[in-house]
């Protein structure tokens, strides 16, 4: 069966051939919200708990990953004209006077296999920029990373700001970073925390639960 | 300067706590002179850093280098390096950096009048170039202000300047992450190296205009971002410890160009670094999980000549403050390495080889380290002459060493792992001799969007 093809190309990180299986399938009448859903996000699942069990690590992973985009690239359109949902949109950032973004990054890779929509503000992101992301797509949640335990703090100011500009109800705040703690996030009114990455997108689902 | 032949040839003399250009300072305190002194690192408790908050962050560096110096005092440390690494914002604002400089110095010197206690400062700037995206290397206000941070921090008291330079790590994160050597090689052996040699001739010119010394850079944001990836099992171990040899014709570069040591805490690199050119290093092992973990706790304790945590949060523990409880680990680990030297090189020489046998089988990154093996590779990294060949070699001489140990059962490496060598080799048998011939065939392929190769002469 096609889906099970394309989850398998996905698996594979064959980015040519999930393209070509993703345009056949459109060809032939599959719904889009299939193709998404039990081909590529259940083909990155997959790919999850490969790299759960030691089976991939994150470079097979990035491959798997480039290899859904290549599919989302041609189901793109065809999903927004039936107006299909992704998982859930998601700001992502590290704090202002923090230059550290690899966790980040990969925080957003896993999110986007498991169907979020990522928004990535990059490093060093101030409050405002953040407010003004917030403002402008809307998000689910917003994430925030921290690496120094000088900049951490301004996670809390950040949230602060969210307060301040009346944005704060509108999201879910996950936070996460070496030095950041299940009890800082509580402390600073973060809704969520991930110790790593791999953690992160099963916080982000239950966010979106509760 | 141009190293062709290895400093420490022989097995015998590659031992903790000697080197054959070891470094006095001005009080005398003699570093690679036959001791292992303990190199301290601290940082503060969570706070975020502001002119408002600058009286707190005066005091809690005053309190954490009091508790130091007590310390050390009562554990009768023979000597005592202490690192003051900038955090960015004391960085960003030189006049900061400086005034903490200026009260380490103070209680460093008050230290040594009333108790005799020699000591050292270490002060290592930040390398900010990273604020402006992408980076720029050689011009703008974080240049230098950069620049301007060594000098304020030379002339508030330190006795030894460095750098953790990030020169080519605009890519270098991606290439860890994509498992992508050739781009590794890139962003090590042409861009880092070329950024090293443009920084090291200004942090000398700093350093003698100033009287201080010019210490010695790390490869920490390439080859330990690389480990503790592979410590959360991200990327592979082999990897890892590939790109740790990768890093050592760049480190290199810091010494071509005027830096007499010691090399830099977290440069692992640096055993390589001290078989070639001869000077001391400082490392980090067991007593840095502080800071961050690492499978090479005991075999990072072979040849190093400061011994040092990395860095500790200014945090209370049950024995006491974090900083002072790090001391005393350092105090403690010296103080056995500094018996075995006494008792002769034999004795010194078991020791070592005692923390290489209880690391090195156990993984990749550990055996790459192990004295024999450095003196291996570091050979053939010299044997050739630009940055890009030596790197290059690097590549070929530590996929070579690792496929032998696994062969031969020194290593034991999983099915995943043994994927990556064979991976990691093929993509080693593609880099061309010839560095123009690569930079054409790597070029199309580098995000520019993440880096201004013009900063870098491309």
């Amino acid at each position: 069966m096609i889906i099970d093809d394309i989850k398998q190309a996905v698996i594979e990180g064959d980015a040519t051939e999930v393209k070509k299986l993703v345009a056949l399938a459109l060809e032939q009448q599959v719904p889009a919200e299939e193709i998404l859903k039990n081909g590529m996000i259940s083909g990155m699942g997959e790919v999850g708990r490969l790299f759960e069990e030691g089976e991939y690590f994150v470079p097979e992973m990035l491959i798997a990953a480039r290899a859904m985009q290549g599919g989302l690239g041609i189901l793109r359109p065809v999903l927004v004209e039936q107006d299909v949902k992704s998982a859930g949109k998601v700001v992502l950032g590290t704090v202002k006077g923090d230059l550290h973004d690899i966790g980040k990054n990969l925080v957003g890779m896993m999110l986007e296999g498991a169907g979020f929509q990522i928004v990535d503000l990059g490093t060093d992101v101030s409050p405002e920029k953040f407010i003004e992301a917030i403002r402008e797509h809307q998000p689910d949640i917003v994430g925030m990373s921290a690496l120094l335990t000088t900049t951490m703090p301004n996670m809390d100011k950040t949230i602060k700001a969210f307060n301040e500009a009346g944005v704060r109800q509108s999201v879910k705040v996950m936070v996460g970073g070496a030095p950041v703690t299940k009890k800082y996030a509580g402390e600073i009114g973060a809704d969520g925390f991930a110790p790593d990455a791999n953690q992160a997108t099963a916080e982000a689902k239950k966010l979106l639960v509760g | 300067m141009n190293y062709s032949s290895l400093a420490i040839p022989r097995l015998s003399d590659f031992l903790f706590g000697v080197c054959p250009r070891p470094l006095t300072l001005k009080n005398g305190l003699v570093i690679g002179g036959g001791q292992v002194y303990p190199e301290i690192n601290f940082t503060l408790d969570s706070m975020i850093i502001t002119a408002e908050s600058m009286p707190q962050v005066y005091e809690q560096y005053t309190q954490m280098i009091t508790g130091v110096c007590d310390r050390a005092v009562e554990l009768h440390a023979p000597g005592l390096v202490v690192e003051f690494e900038l955090l960015p914002d004391l960085t960003l604002v030189p006049e900061w950096g400086a005034e903490v400089t200026k009260i380490l110095r103070s209680t460093l010197d008050e230290t040594e009048a009333k108790h005799g206690l020699k000591t050292g400062l270490r002060v290592t700037p930040n390398d900010i170039r990273e604020f402006a995206r992408p980076p720029l290397m050689r011009q703008g206000r974080y240049v230098e202000d950069m620049f301007r941070s060594f000098e304020l921090c030379a002339e508030a008291g330190a006795d030894m300047l460095a750098i953790e330079s990030t020169g080519g790590k605009e890519i270098h994160d991606e290439a860890i992450l994509n498992g992508d050597l050739p781009m590794s090689v890139f962003a090590l052996g042409v861009l880092g190296s070329r950024d090293m040699a443009y920084l090291w001739e200004r942090i000398t010119e700093i350093s003698r205009r100033c009287g201080v010394v010019p210490s010695g850079d790390s490869a920490c944001g390439f080859a330990n971002t690389a480990m503790v990836l592979a410590e959360q099992h991200f990327i592979p171990r082999v990897w890892a410890a590939v790109i740790r040899v990768l890093t050592v014709a760049r480190s290199l570069v810091a010494f071509e160009h005027g830096a007499v040591g010691p090399n830099k805490d977290c440069a692992y690199e640096g055993p390589y670094i001290k078989a070639i050119t001869g000077y001391p290093i400082a490392l980090e092992g067991a007593e840095a999980s502080v800071a961050h973990l690492s499978p090479i706790g005991n075999i990072a304790k072979a040849v190093p000549d400061l011994w040092s945590n990395e860095s500790v949060q200014n945090v209370k523990l049950l024995g006491a403050m974090a900083p002072t409880v790090s001391v005393e680990q350092l105090i403690y680990a010296t103080r056995l390495m500094n018996v075995a030297s006494a008792r002769g090189a034999k004795e010194a020489g078991m020791l070592r080889d005692w923390w290489v046998e209880s690391d090195s089988h156990l993984d990749p990154q550990a055996y790459v380290l192990r004295p024999d093996v450095v003196l291996k590779i570091s050979e053939e990294i010299i044997a050739e002459p630009t940055p890009y060949k030596r790197t290059r070699r690097s590549a070929f001489a530590a996929l070579e060493v690792l496929r032998q140990a696994n062969a031969a059962g020194e290593l034991n490496l999983s099915k995943m792992e043994n994927r990556w060598l064979e991976r990691l080799s093929r993509a080693a048998e593609g880099l061309p001799e010839d560095e123009d011939e690569f930079i054409a065939g790597i070029l199309p392929q580098v995000n520019r969007k993440k880096i201004a190769l013009s900063e870098y002469g491309l």
